[in-house]
This record gives structure tokens, C-alpha cells and sequence, in this order.
């Protein structure tokens, strides 16, 4: 019927234009994971030397650290989601959250409770819906993550890990407005949530252009030495001489390593980003081509049935003359 | 004999190249690097860090830059300035193998 073909010529219409977005964003996509993983690869230099520092520091002195102590009495631990801003990106933030999930569970049968930390507006919208407090998020960079961003998180987990100190939590307070004062320019963001005793991320680590894992990973307390890549056995460090001192050292060393190590998780989730994007578009766009196949062979049965039809309606209108002429 | 020279900020190497000196501030005061140095780890504070083709005295800048504050390691005649934000301010002339980029101010 003339309905019919109608019907099927719109979707072919409809299925081409969304062929053609999905066209554009995997080749947007193709074009941003090589920057993604340039940025990666730039930000290699930095997180080597701050790995390379602090195992200096670790192996030549037995410097007692907060940042670098196990806790006797894990009560809350931090986790830090990455996920995606935007969605059309195959279950890249849905990995992530899973991921996520398997973590809090594991932590919950421990006895641990689960402070939600968030990057990206999927896992922002995940935990919302679900009515799960979040401590903080970060929005708006998952796709190319600057290193504010980066040191930003950090330094709220950092904070968060410090104000884990105290068992008792009598002195926690006293203990946050001494730290305040030291840092006056950070009062009004100072961050004021409960403390943690662990700090873990979770993001999708990019392997290759075919394979992003989620992975979880434990940031603080820190386990020196298993960094990005740990130094050559040949590669022997020297007896450093350090100044003023140790301890001045690895206060300043230490939160650098942690921002240095999330900015490394952004950077691959942006990358692994980037490459889910592009493998969910291009499956997007073949399906698309799968779909106005079919929509044009059905177009096609229905306009010959409608040429069909109208042949025989007019034989038989002719018929109907002839016999009433006749 | 020259120092190898690696500036490297949060997002990328900075700088890199051979220098004579390498001169920074760190919490106890300016600290000037000539070959030989023992290994060191400072903290350095925001300020300038200066790299030198000549000695003490001699020679011109290879570079200055501004850092926002991070740290100096010194071993084998091998300098890293690692800061979270580093602003070239001035690439001398006749950087010798110097590979210099320029990072838009932050």
C-alpha cells in the first residue's frame, strides 16, 4: 500500500542522517584517541621521576610517613570513579561502575564502608539515581583531562586520608583548623567529608586500540615501588642527599606522586574513552547499514506490491467496461 | 664534562639538553649545579630556574623558566626539574641539542 512504502522510505531517511552522526563522532573519536594517547605518553616523564624520587627516598631511609602507613583499622575507604561525560560510548562508564561495584562489595565484606568519590557525569548520574552519597565529583574533562583537574582530586583524597587519622576523631578537628591556617588560600574548598583510612581508583586502563580494562587500584597507602614502571635492577639509585630533609621531602613529594598517578588514570580513561567511543560508533553505523539494507528490500516488495495491485485493479476495471459495453 | 638537563612539568617534558649550570631556589635558599654535584633531592620553591651553558660566571642562559614550586634530583651529572607547572620565559640562542616547546602560560 502507498502508506507502506511511505513508512519504510522515512526510516531509510531517518537511518541515513543517523548514519552520518555516527559517522562523524567515530571519525572525531579515531582522530582524538592518537592525541589521547600522546597526552599519556607525554605525561611519562613526570611520573617517572616522581616514581624514581620517592623509591629514592623509600629505599634509603625508614622515614615514617602518614601517607606511606599501612592502618591498623581500616574503617572508610575512598573510591575514586572515572567515567565518561557523554554517553555513545558502548558500556565504557557501565565497565567502570561495575567494576566499581565489585570493589564496594569486596570492601563492605571487610568490614569497610565506601566513600564515593566521582569523575565524569555518567557515574555522577549512576550513583545519583541510586540515591548513593558522593562526596565530590569532577565533570565536564573526561575527555581531555587537565592536570588541575588532576591535582584538584588529589588533593581533596589527600586531605580526606589526613583527616582519617584519628581513631577517636577528638582530635580531628583541632587538627583540620591547624591545617587551615596553614593553607589559607584553600578554606572555602577545603574539604569537610568523613575521613578515610584507604584511598583506591577506579578507571579503564587503555592497553590498546582493541583492549581498555577496568581496573581498580590502591592509591593510598601507598605500596612504593610497584609505579608505572619500576626502575631497571641495573638502574641502581645513588645515596641521595636530601634538603632540608627527608621528611620536608616527602611532604612535598608524596601528594605530587598521588596527583601524578591520577592524572595517569585520567589520561588512559580518556584514551580507553576515545576507543570505546569509536568501536561503539562504528558497530552503530554498520548496524545502521544492516538496517536501511533491510528498510530498501522492503521498501522495494512494497512498492511492486503496490504496482501489482494497481495493474490488477485497472485489468479489472477494464474488464468491468468491456462486459458492461458489450 | 656537561650536565644533561631535563625540565619536565605535569603534562610534558619541558626542556631538555646539555648545560653547564643549573641554578634554582629551593626552601633553604638558591642552590647552583655544576658537574660533579653529590646526588641531591630539594625542594624547590615558586621561583625561576636558571640553566646555564657556561660555568659560574660564564656563558649564556639556555633557558629560564618560571615553576610553580617541585623538586631538583641530582646523580651522575644528570639534572631533573620536575615542577607541576613550568612557563618558559627565555630560550637563550644556540641551545646545544636543546628541544624546547612552549607551553601557553597557565
Amino acid at each position: 500500500m502507498a502508506g507502506q512504502l511511505r513508512v519504510y522510505r522515512g526510516r531509510i531517511k531517518s537511518t541515513q542522517s543517523m548514519q552520518k552522526i555516527f559517522r562523524a563522532m567515530e571519525l572525531i573519536a579515531t582522530s582524538r584517541i592518537s592525541r589521547a594517547r600522546q597526552a599519556v605518553a607525554a605525561s611519562n616523564p613526570y611520573a617517572r621521576a616522581l616514581t624514581r624520587a620517592v623509591s629514592a627516598v623509600a629505599t634509603f631511609t625508614d622515614a615514617e610517613h602518614p601517607l606511606i602507613t599501612e592502618r591498623t583499622n581500616v574503617r572508610r575507604a575512598a573510591v575514586l570513579v572515572v567515567t565518561s561525560d557523554r554517553g555513545m560510548a558502548g558500556a565504557y562508564s557501565a565497565g567502570a561502575l561495575k567494576e566499581a561495584e565489585r570493589l564496594i562489595a569486596r570492601l563492605r565484606e571487610q568490614g569497610t564502608e565506601a566513600v564515593l568519590f566521582v569523575a565524569g557525569r555518567k557515574g555522577e548520574a549512576f550513583y545519583r539515581f541510586r540515591r548513593r552519597e558522593i562526596q565530590r565529583e569532577w565533570t565536564g574533562e573526561s575527555e581531555s583531562p587537565t592536570y588541575e583537574t588532576a591535582s584538584a582530586i588529589g588533593q581533596t583524597l589527600v586531605e580526606a586520608f589526613l583527616d582519617g587519622l584519628d581513631p577517636d576523631g577528638s582530635d580531628a578537628d583541632a587538627q583540620r583548623d591547624v591545617r587551615q591556617e596553614e593553607r589559607p588560600e584553600a578554606v572555602g574548598d577545603r574539604y569537610r567529608g568523613p575521613g578515610v583510612d584507604e584511598i583506591h581508583v577506579v578507571y579503564t586502563r587503555f592497553v590498546n586500540m582493541v583492549t581498555q580494562e577496568p581496573t581498580a587500584l590502591r592509591l593510598l597507602p601507598l605500596e612504593v615501588v610497584e609505579g608505572v614502571e619500576a626502575p631497571a635492577e641495573s638502574d641502581l639509585l645513588p645515596l641521595y642527599d636530601f634538603e632540608p630533609d627527608v621528611d620536608q621531602v616527602l611532604d612535598a613529594l608524596l601528594p605530587r606522586y598521588v596527583s601524578a598517578r591520577i592524572f595517569n588514570a585520567l589520561l588512559q580513561a580518556a584514551a580507553s574513552e576515545h576507543a570505546a567511543r569509536q568501536r561503539a560508533m562504528k558497530s552503530a553505523g554498520d548496524n545502521a547499514d544492516d538496517l536501511i539494507r533491510q528498510f530498501t528490500r522492503l521498501a522495494n516488495q512494497a512498492r511492486q506490491s503496490e504496482i501489482t495491485q494497481e495493474i490488477s485493479e485497472i485489468v479489472s476495471g477494464a474488464d468491468a467496461l468491456a462486459d458492461a459495453n458489450s | 664534562m656537561t650536565l644533561r638537563v631535563q625540565v619536565v612539568s605535569a603534562e610534558k617534558e619541558v626542556w631538555s639538553g646539555e648545560a653547564g649550570i643549573v641554578v634554582a631556589r629551593t626552601t633553604d635558599g638558591e642552590i647552583g649545579v655544576l658537574t660533579g654535584h653529590q646526588p641531591t633531592l630539594a625542594v624547590l620553591l615558586e621561583g625561576e630556574v636558571r640553566v646555564g651553558t657556561g660555568g659560574i660566571g660564564s656563558g649564556g642562559d639556555a633557558l629560564t623558566a618560571r615553576i610553580d614550586g617541585g623538586f631538583l634530583s641530582v646523580e651522575n651529572d644528570t639534572v631533573l626539574v620536575v615542577a607541576e607547572r613550568v612557563t618558559i620565559a627565555d630560550t637563550g640562542a644556540g641551545t646545544s641539542g636543546g628541544r624546547s616547546s612552549g607551553r601557553p602560560a597557565a
